[in-house]
């Protein structure tokens, strides 16, 4: 499928100063006349702040590097991770299809997001708050099904457990990410096997990573907000 | 590289081949053919299209792609043998017609109505290297087409993707505006965001597509390439002397398409000249014409205006030639002969641009074209390349991209590539340290030295400037002429020492060899010969209808002093004569009749008396007179380009409908962007 970018455009695009400064030490990370190289941190940046790559923001980012804008457009249109349209304000749910997912149920995860979000991919729903999109394996084939969103995973999920995930996204709250049958990290649901002890801790380091970035996010200002510990399944 | 070479086997055949070679290369030195889409010499290697494979023994079990895989990295056999290539074994042939089938899957069954039938590189592939029947039942992919501006159309449906037309917009023409989005099967040839394209040799985008993806929209639907005429000839829409192929069908050119010439355009063409054939179909002088006591120019016989010229001649008038950008130097060596004997003068230097006389280094300077291949150091000069030469710059973009370093005097113009601005005036040259002069003593330099720095009265001066900073620098001097026939009439020495200002103050009657840029003022009878009904046309008492480059043979002499010669490629309009034949029939009229009756014997005599323009195809080398004296005032004078507009400078392509769009256009982007210099 190819996609082009959207017909709604925004006037113009600025790096925030925060972001700004970092792509100039992105740049630096390469070598005299190579500044081009930094083309993907660039736009990942890009749609981190405005959660999709936009016309403007393409020819900010290839005024940067030097480069024409088709070539950063051909970079922006070729990975499927970059998004040339809005997406959900509050979360974009990239829900596996691939093989795996797929036999472990990722069709009701895809059902769930049709009933709940929008009839098709990529629609923004529930006041511009959530998109949903199917998109390719995502490496974590044995926490199937699982979603990103954002740059968090949501393993181990079903039609309920997802649902709930959706349902807290819409009144603006996000779950804790990670397995949601309370495993670690992949190991076999019954008994361990091979590894014999089980982790001291008691989540794994991206799940941590949430935690600790959403108690500094916490204020008035944030649209995030935490779910309460105790319905947090891994807490 | 000589004593370096690697020994490969090729088909059982042994041979020596620098190591630096691919084995496409080597396998075309032992005349072997491989098929390929996307490779293209003049351009970078993709390897995606894959239709080059062939089977390295030895290697990886799989076909190689001969165009991205280099001889040097090539493994020997177990006890040193070397390697072993095979370019039509059982396992190559099956590659490529997988390579084939998968090219055709998406590919469009509509040949009998694409303009590339013909002459299309998949048709012909898929004849020797195809399967003759298609296993794919699904349906074909479809893609929208894109809107590339007036010149180029585009049926991206059609397209096998290549990538060519990415790689020359963005290599050679220096203007990254075209890409590849998408990906996989998906994935699209496209302008950024659907843009036009504004490059001034997109037209060569036509030529490199293997496929009909990429077609003329001018030439659309209008011939088979197997029923046109082609004859092999000469552009003159600019000084290069580009090689060019003229298509006609019948009475009417359907198209001009490059030919390659390593030493001058290589394989590309300039828009203005791909284009401009319109303009020779239109706004014609197809009979003679005179201007009655009204002061309106009525249709007349040729006998009646050759009696109306005898009668103003005649009684010893004071006769000055002047030569337009278009002519012959057969036509200029006939009329030089012809006013010379009435005792008149002759001037191709119109306008206010200076070149010296009799001295060639100067007015075609010291270098070949393609010295620039081999410059390190270029200093412009009161030029715009990429407007004067597009086919130059392109050129001079290879040399900026190798590492070249290009210095500016003169107006900030627009160029493909960087280049260091020095200033408006030839004074800013100071500018540049004496360590920096030293240096470039031992650099291979070059000067190129644009018409519109010789503008004004301060032309020789500004030469002998140009000539002095040359010495100092030791560099080599490229004059770059805007007109195709500018270093033949100086060759002739179509020039007379007055100058042309005054020389048109003395004259009373004036011989207007197709000169439409300049205003001739009032005073002198003026007989306009040519081809186009332009502004020249409308000032002249008399015209006399002449052939079109491409309606008679003729030699040129390119900016680089390389005679070439143009060839008759359809039948004139009207009542229009061959230039030298008019000529001819005027001296009869005019009692001075020349020794010659055909256009043979005019030839012969020329080659005779100017034994440099029958040496065709060869650059001589000038000897190079000193520097003068020059006043220091000229160093002072901003110094400017010859052309505002690229699209309309001369009568036929200010004819061309389509070049009057392309100018349209152009002003528009402009006055959009604005000028940018580095």
């Amino acid at each position: 499928m190819l996609r082009r970018l959207d017909k709604k455009q925004p006037l113009n695009f600025k790096f925030s100063a925060k972001n700004l400064a970092w792509a100039k030490k992105q740049i630096l990370n390469y070598p005299k006349g190579r500044k081009q190289s930094a083309v993907i941190p660039l736009l990942f940046r890009v749609q981190e702040q405005e959660g999709w790559v936009s016309k403007p923001a393409i020819e900010v980012v290839a005024k940067m590097l030097d480069m024409a804008p088709v070539r950063v457009f051909e970079v922006a249109s070729f990975y499927f991770m970059f998004h040339l349209s809005p997406v959900g304000s509050v979360a974009h749910i990239q829900v596996c299809g691939t093989t795996p997912c797929m036999l472990r149920g990722s069709d009701g995860l895809i059902r769930q997001c049709k009933a709940k979000i929008s009839k098709k991919p990529m629609e923004i729903a529930h006041d511009g708050k959530i998109s949903w999109e199917e998109v390719e394996c995502l490496g974590a084939c044995s926490n199937a099904p699982l979603v990103q969103i954002g740059s968090d995973y949501y393993e181990d999920l079903d039609e309920e457990s997802f649902t709930k995930i959706v349902t807290d996204l819409i009144s603006g709250r996000k779950s804790v990410p990670g397995s949601q049958t309370k495993r670690f990290s992949s190991e076999p649901i019954e008994n361990l096997t091979t590894l014999g002890t089980k982790a001291e801790e008691a989540r794994n380091a991206s799940v941590e990573l949430f935690i600790n970035s959403s108690i500094k996010e916490k204020g008035p200002k944030t649209k995030r907000s935490l779910v309460s510990k105790k319905d947090a399944p891994n807490a | 590289m000589t004593d370096n070479l690697r020994k490969v086997v090729i088909d059982n055949v042994e041979i020596d081949v620098d190591p630096a070679f691919t084995i496409m290369q080597a396998c075309e030195k032992m005349s072997k053919e491989i098929p390929r889409f996307c490779y293209h010499e003049r351009l970078s290697i993709a390897g995606n299209c894959r239709m080059c494979l062939v089977e390295v023994v030895g290697g990886p079990p799989k076909p190689m792609a001969s165009c991205a895989l280099q001889i040097k990295d090539l493994r020997p056999g177990p006890n040193g043998e070397p390697p072993i290539i095979k370019t039509n074994s059982p396992m190559v042939k099956k590659a490529r017609e997988g390579v084939m089938e998968f090219l055709l899957i998406n590919h469009p069954l509509d040949c009998p109505i694409c303009d590339q039938g013909g002459e299309c590189d998949l048709q012909d592939q898929a004849l020797s290297y195809g399967v003759d029947f298609s296993r794919y039942r699904e349906p074909k992919r479809a893609a929208l087409d894109v809107n590339l501006g007036p010149l180029v159309e585009t049926n991206m449906t059609r397209c096998i993707s290549c990538t060519r037309c990415v790689r020359f917009i963005t290599e050679v023409a220096g203007v990254p505006e075209m890409g590849q989005i998408g990906r996989g099967e998906s994935s699209e040839i496209t302008s950024y965001l659907g843009q036009t394209l504004t490059s001034e040799l997109q037209g060569n985008i036509i030529d490199l597509c293997p496929v009909g993806a990429l077609t003329s929209k001018p030439y659309a639907f209008s011939a088979r390439p197997w029923e046109l005429i082609k004859t092999n000839t000469i552009d003159v829409m600019d000084a290069l002397g580009s090689n060019i192929r003229v298509d006609s069908k019948g009475k009417r050119i359907m198209r001009i398409i490059p030919r390659n010439h390593d030493g001058i355009n290589e394989e590309w063409l300039s828009d203005k000249s791909r284009f401009m054939w319109d303009g020779l179909s239109r706004q014609r002088l197809d009979k003679p014409y005179i201007r009655n006591i009204s002061g309106r120019l009525e249709e007349t016989t040729w006998d009646l205006a050759f009696n109306a010229i005898s009668d103003k001649c005649l009684p010893a008038a004071k006769i000055l030639a002047i030569s337009g950008d278009l002519v012959s130097a057969e036509t200029l060596y006939a009329a030089k002969k012809l006013v010379n004997s009435l005792k008149g003068r002759t001037e191709c230097r119109i306008g206010d641009s200076y070149l010296p006389p009799r001295d060639r280094a100067a007015y075609v300077g010291t270098a070949h074209i393609g010295g620039i291949d081999v410059a390190e150091q270029i200093f412009l000069i009161g030029t715009n390349p990429r407007l004067e030469a597009p086919v130059l710059n392109a050129r001079i973009r290879r040399a900026w991209l190798r590492g070249a370093e290009i210095k500016l005097v003169g107006e900030p113009v627009s160029l493909t590539y960087e280049y260091q601005y020095l200033g408006p005036k030839l004074k800013d040259l100071d500018k540049l340290s004496s360590n920096f002069l030293k240096a470039n003593q031992l650099k291979n330099s070059l000067i190129i030295l644009g018409q519109g720095a010789l503008l004004g009265q301060d032309g020789p001066d500004i030469l002998h400037a140009v000539k002095d900073f040359k010495e100092k620098t030791n560099s080599e001097l490229l004059t770059l002429h805007v007109a195709a026939s500018k270093v033949g009439a100086m060759d002739l020495n179509f020039v007379c020492d007055m100058g042309y200002h005054s020389s048109i103050k003395w004259s009373d009657v004036v011989l207007n060899l197709g000169v439409d840029d300049y205003e001739i003022p009032k005073g002198p009878f003026v007989i306009y010969q040519g081809s186009h009904g332009d502004r020249g046309a409308e000032r002249a008492d008399i015209i006399l209808p002449g052939c079109a480059f491409t309606e008679e043979s003729g030699t040129f002499v390119n900016t680089e002093g390389r005679p070439q010669m143009a060839f008759k490629a359809c039948e004139t309009v009207g009542d229009a004569r061959e230039n030298w034949a008019i000529l001819r029939a005027l001296s009869d009229r005019l009692n001075v009749p020349f020794s010659f009756n055909s256009f043979e014997e005019l030839r012969t005599q020329l080659f005779h008396d100017k034994p440099q323009l029958g040496a065709m195809d060869e650059v001589p080398t000038n000897s190079w007179k000193p520097s003068e004296k020059f006043s220091k005032k000229c160093l002072e004078k901003n110094l400017n380009t010859v052309f505002k507009d690229h699209y309309l400078t001369n009568a036929i392509a200010r004819s061309s409908v389509l070049l009057a769009e392309l100018s349209k256009n152009n002003n528009k982007v402009n006055s959009k962007k604005g000028l940018k210099v580095t």
